[in-house]
C-alpha cells in the first residue's frame, strides 16, 4: 500500500482520537478529503521543485507512535534555554509531558491544545480561530486531519508575556520512522505581546519526519517574536508550515535559524489584513554534507501602508543544497507598501548548490518593492588580510561567516538566545571565538 | 634578522621576483622603492605568505629560519606584520574585538594565555592616544567606511598592538595627507627600537623625510638593481628612474 493511502485508511480505522461531538470534528474529516485530493507534494509543482520528500516518504513511517518513551531531564536540559526562566511547552515523541514543561493560566494560557480542544472555555476560540489561515493543500491538510497535539497559546489584548515561551518537540527514536504531526495554535490579542522559541530536537539518529503547522494570529497592535532554531540530528527531516494573519499595526517576525538536519523545508506565510501592519523574516542557514534547507516564503499584502522585510544568510558547504523562493504578492489595494528583500549566499565547495528565486507579483501602482541576490565565495583577500593578522585559517573563515550573518544575529531580541546562537555557530564551525559579537 | 636570497616569484607561468637579494638586521628602516608595476606589492605579500604567488627559487628565512612552509598566520605569530596598501573591509566585527582576536590568536599559539581584559583596554588606550585615534573609531566594523586616511592609521594601529618583530608598509603613504603622514610616522618613529625593523615600501620620497630609512633600494623588474642610503631617495624624487634604466644598460 502506498503511503497516502495507509494515512487515508489510518484515518479511517483509528478513529479513537475524533470525538464526533468535538469542535474540530468536521475540520478534520474535511481535510483528509482535501489530503485524498491533493496528497504529498512533488516535484512537479513549481513551488516543491528543488525539494523532494521522494526519499523521506517511505512506507515505512509510522503515523502514529506505537509506545510511550521517557526522556531524563539531564539529557535534554541543553536544549533549553536554562539560563533564563521561560514558559515551556513540551512534547516527547508528540505526547505531552506536563514533567519537562512549565505552562501557566494565569491571565494567559500557555498549555497543549489536546486540553484547548476537550474544554467548553476555549471553544470561542477553537471555532474562531482553528484551521482559519492554514490553507488546505497536502502536507496542512495531513496535520490537521491528524494532529493530536501541539503548543496552545492566548495572550488576551494588552497583555505582555513577561518570559519567552519554548515549544519543544523532542523525538526519542524509540521506533524509528516515525511521522510527528505536532500542530500549534497561537492567538495573540490587540496590544499583547509574546516571544516565542520553537525547536524540534530528535535524541538519536533514528529517522524522522515531522510535519508540524502553526497558526499565529496577530491582534491589531499585537507584537510577536518567533525564534526557530532547526539544529536537529542527521536523519532528522522537518516541514514546517507557519501561517500568520495580522491586524492593524501588528507586528511579525519570524526567525530561522537552520544549522542542522537532513531535509528541512520552511514554508512561511504571512497575511496582512490590516493596514500598517510589519512582517519580518529572518534566516541564517548554515550546512554542509548533503543536508538540504528550502525557504519558501510568502508575504500577502492585503491591506495598505504595511511593510515586510526579508533577510536571508546561506553559507553552504561539502555538497549541501538550499532554496530560497521568496513571494511576495502585492493586492491592489495594498498601496504605499514597503517591501525589502535580501537573499545573501556564500557557497564554500564547488559541490554546494543555492536555488534562490524571488517571485514578486504586483497588482498596486504605488508600492516600493526592492529585493536583492547574491551568490558568492568566502572573500580570498579578506581571508588573506585576517591570516597576516595571525587569525588562523579557520577562525578567519568563521569571523568573515559571523560578520556575514551578523545583521540576522544582531536582530535577535532575547539576549540570552543570541549568546546560545552565536555558540551554535561556533560548534558548527568547530571554532572558539573570544567575543560574543 | 630577514635575509632573502636570490628569491624567484611569480604566478603560473609569470615570473615577478627575479632573484631578490635583501637582508634586514635588527634597528634598521630600509625603504624599497621603484615604479608602477616593478613588483614592490607581490614582494611584501610573499613575505607575508601569501598563497596566490609561487615561489619558484630561493629562500626568505626569518632569524635564520626559512618561512618557505609555514601559512600566512604563523608568519604573523613569528612577528612578520604587513601594513596592506588596500586593508579590506570586513563589517560586522569591531576594530577592537578584531585586534584582540589577532593578539590572542597570537598569544595561544606562542603558548600564552588570552592577555587579561584590563591590560588589553590600556594598551588600546595607550595606542589609540599615540596615533591620535577617536575611541569611537575602535567601535566601528574594520575598515568599513572608513576613509583612506583611516584605514591607513587603522593598520598602523594593528602593528603596533601587535608589536611585530619585522613591520613591513606596503604603500603605507598613499591617501594620507600630511598631517596624517605625520602622524602615522610619529606612530611608527615611536615604536622602533634595537630589535625590529621596518621594511618601508613606497613611491614617493614624502614620507621618508619622516621614517628616515639606513637604506634605499630600487625595485625594477623584479630586481633590486641599486641600493643605496636616504640620499638615493632625493635623487629619485628629482631625477625619476629613467636615469636608472639608462645606468643599466
Amino acid at each position: 500500500m502506498e503511503l497516502k493511502d495507509k494515512f487515508i485508511s489510518s484515518f479511517l480505522a483509528v478513529d479513537d482520537f475524533i470525538d464526533s461531538h468535538g469542535p474540530i470534528y468536521d475540520i478534520r474529516n474535511a481535510a483528509i478529503k482535501s489530503f485524498e485530493e491533493k496528497g504529498f507534494p512533488t516535484k512537479k509543482s513549481e513551488a516543491w521543485k528543488y525539494t523532494s520528500l521522494k526519499s523521506l516518504l517511505k512506507n515505512e513511517l509510522s503515523i502514529f507512535p506505537k509506545q510511550e518513551n521517557a526522556v531524563e531531564l539531564k539529557d535534554v536540559r541543553k536544549y533549553f534555554l536554562h539560563d533564563i526562566d521561560t514558559y515551556k511547552v513540551v512534547f516527547v515523541d508528540g505526547k505531552y509531558s506536563s514533567f519537562l514543561s512549565q505552562t501557566t493560566h494565569d491571565g494567559v494560557d500557555i498549555c497543549l491544545l489536546s486540553a484547548a480542544l476537550s474544554k467548553d472555555k476555549y471553544l470561542p476560540i477553537i471555532e474562531n480561530y482553528f484551521n482559519k489561515v492554514a490553507p488546505n493543500d497536502g502536507m496542512s491538510s495531513l496535520n490537521t486531519a491528524f494532529a493530536r497535539e501541539g503548543a496552545y497559546l492566548y495572550i488576551p489584548k494588552h497583555k505582555e508575556v513577561e518570559k519567552p515561551v519554548e515549544i519543544i518537540n523532542f523525538y526519542t527514536g524509540g521506533e524509528t520512522d516515525l511521522m510527528l504531526q505536532p500542530r500549534n495554535l497561537i492567538v495573540v490579542e490587540e496590544n499583547a505581546h509574546v516571544q516565542i522559541i520553537e525547536r524540534h530536537q530528535s535524541l538519536s539518529s533514528n529517522a524522522v519526519l515531522t510535519n508540524s503547522v502553526t497558526e499565529i494570529f496577530v491582534g491589531a497592535r499585537a507584537h510577536v517574536d518567533y525564534y526557530k532554531i532547526q539544529n536537529d540530528q542527521k536523519e532528522a527531516s522537518l516541514i514546517d508550515n507557519t501561517y500568520i494573519k495580522q491586524e492593524r499595526g501588528s507586528i511579525a517576525s519570524v526567525h530561522t535559524f537552520s544549522f542542522g538536519g537532513k531535509l528541512t523545508r520552511n514554508n512561511l506565510n504571512f497575511y496582512q489584513h490590516g493596514e500598517h501592519a510589519s512582517s519580518v523574516m529572518n534566516g541564517i542557514t548554515l550546512i554542509e554534507d548533503t543536508q538540504h534547507v528550502d525557504h519558501n516564503t510568502l508575504v500577502h499584502h492585503i491591506a495598505p501602508n504595511c511593510t515586510s522585510h526579508q533577510d536571508y544568510k546561506g553559507v553552504f558547504d561539502d555538497r549541501a543544497v538550499g532554496v530560497f523562493n521568496g513571494k511576495i504578492f502585492v493586492e491592489k489595494e495594498a498601496q504605499k507598501l514597503d517591501a525589502f528583500q535580501q537573499n545573501n549566499n556564500i557557497l564554500i565547495s564547488d559541490k554546494a548548490t543555492i536555488n534562490s528565486k524571488p517571485q514578486l507579483e504586483i497588482f498596486a501602482d504605488d508600492v516600493k518593492c526592492s529585493h536583492g541576490c547574491t551568490i558568492g565565495q568566502l572573500d580570498q583577500d579578506a581571508l588573506f588580510y585576517m591570516r597576516a593578522r595571525g587569525i588562523a585559517e579557520k577562525e578567519a573563515k568563521a569571523l568573515l561567516m559571523y560578520a556575514f550573518a551578523n545583521n540576522v544575529l544582531e536582530s535577535v531580541r532575547i539576549p540570552e538566545l543570541k549568546k546560545r546562537i552565536n555558540k551554535l555557530i561556533a560548534l558548527k564551525m568547530n571554532v572558539q571565538i573570544g567575543f560574543d559579537l | 634578522m630577514l635575509a632573502i636570497k636570490n628569491l624567484h616569484a611569480g604566478v603560473e607561468e609569470k615570473d615577478i621576483l627575479k632573484g631578490i637579494n635583501l637582508e634586514v638586521n635588527p634597528g634598521e628602516i630600509h625603504a624599497i622603492m621603484g615604479p608602477n608595476g616593478a613588483g614592490k606589492s607581490t614582494f611584501a605579500s610573499i613575505i607575508a605568505g601569501k598563497e596566490d604567488f609561487e615561489v619558484s627559487q630561493g629562500q626568505i628565512l626569518l632569524e635564520g629560519e626559512d618561512l618557505a612552509d609555514l601559512a600566512p598566520e604563523e608568519r604573523a605569530h613569528k612577528g612578520v606584520f604587513l601594513s596592506f596598501q588596500y586593508p579590506v573591509e570586513i563589517p560586522g566585527v569591531t576594530v577592537t574585538n578584531f585586534i584582540k582576536t589577532a593578539i590572542n590568536e597570537t598569544r595561544k599559539a606562542q603558548g600564552l594565555e588570552d592577555m587579561p581584559a584590563g591590560e588589553m583596554l590600556k594598551k588600546i588606550k595607550e595606542v589609540a592616544e599615540l596615533l591620535d585615534i577617536d575611541r569611537k573609531f575602535l567601535s566601528r566594523s574594520l575598515n568599513e567606511g572608513f576613509s583612506g586616511g583611516e584605514k591607513k592609521r587603522n593598520e598602523i594601529f594593528q602593528m603596533a598592538m601587535l608589536d611585530p618583530k619585522l613591520a613591513i608598509l606596503d604603500e603605507t603613504d598613499s591617501g594620507l595627507d600630511i598631517d596624517a603622514l605625520k602622524i602615522v610616522a610619529n606612530g611608527v618613529n615611536k615604536l622602533r627600537n634595537k630589535d625590529n625593523a621596518v621594511i618601508v615600501i613606497t613611491h614617493y620620497q614624502r614620507l621618508l623625510d619622516y621614517i628616515v630609512p639606513d637604506f634605499v633600494h630600487v625595485l625594477m623588474d623584479g630586481k633590486i638593481v641599486k641600493s643605496g642610503t636616504k640620499e638615493l631617495a632625493l635623487e629619485l624624487e628629482s631625477k625619476g628612474y629613467d636615469w636608472i634604466k639608462e645606468e643599466l644598460n
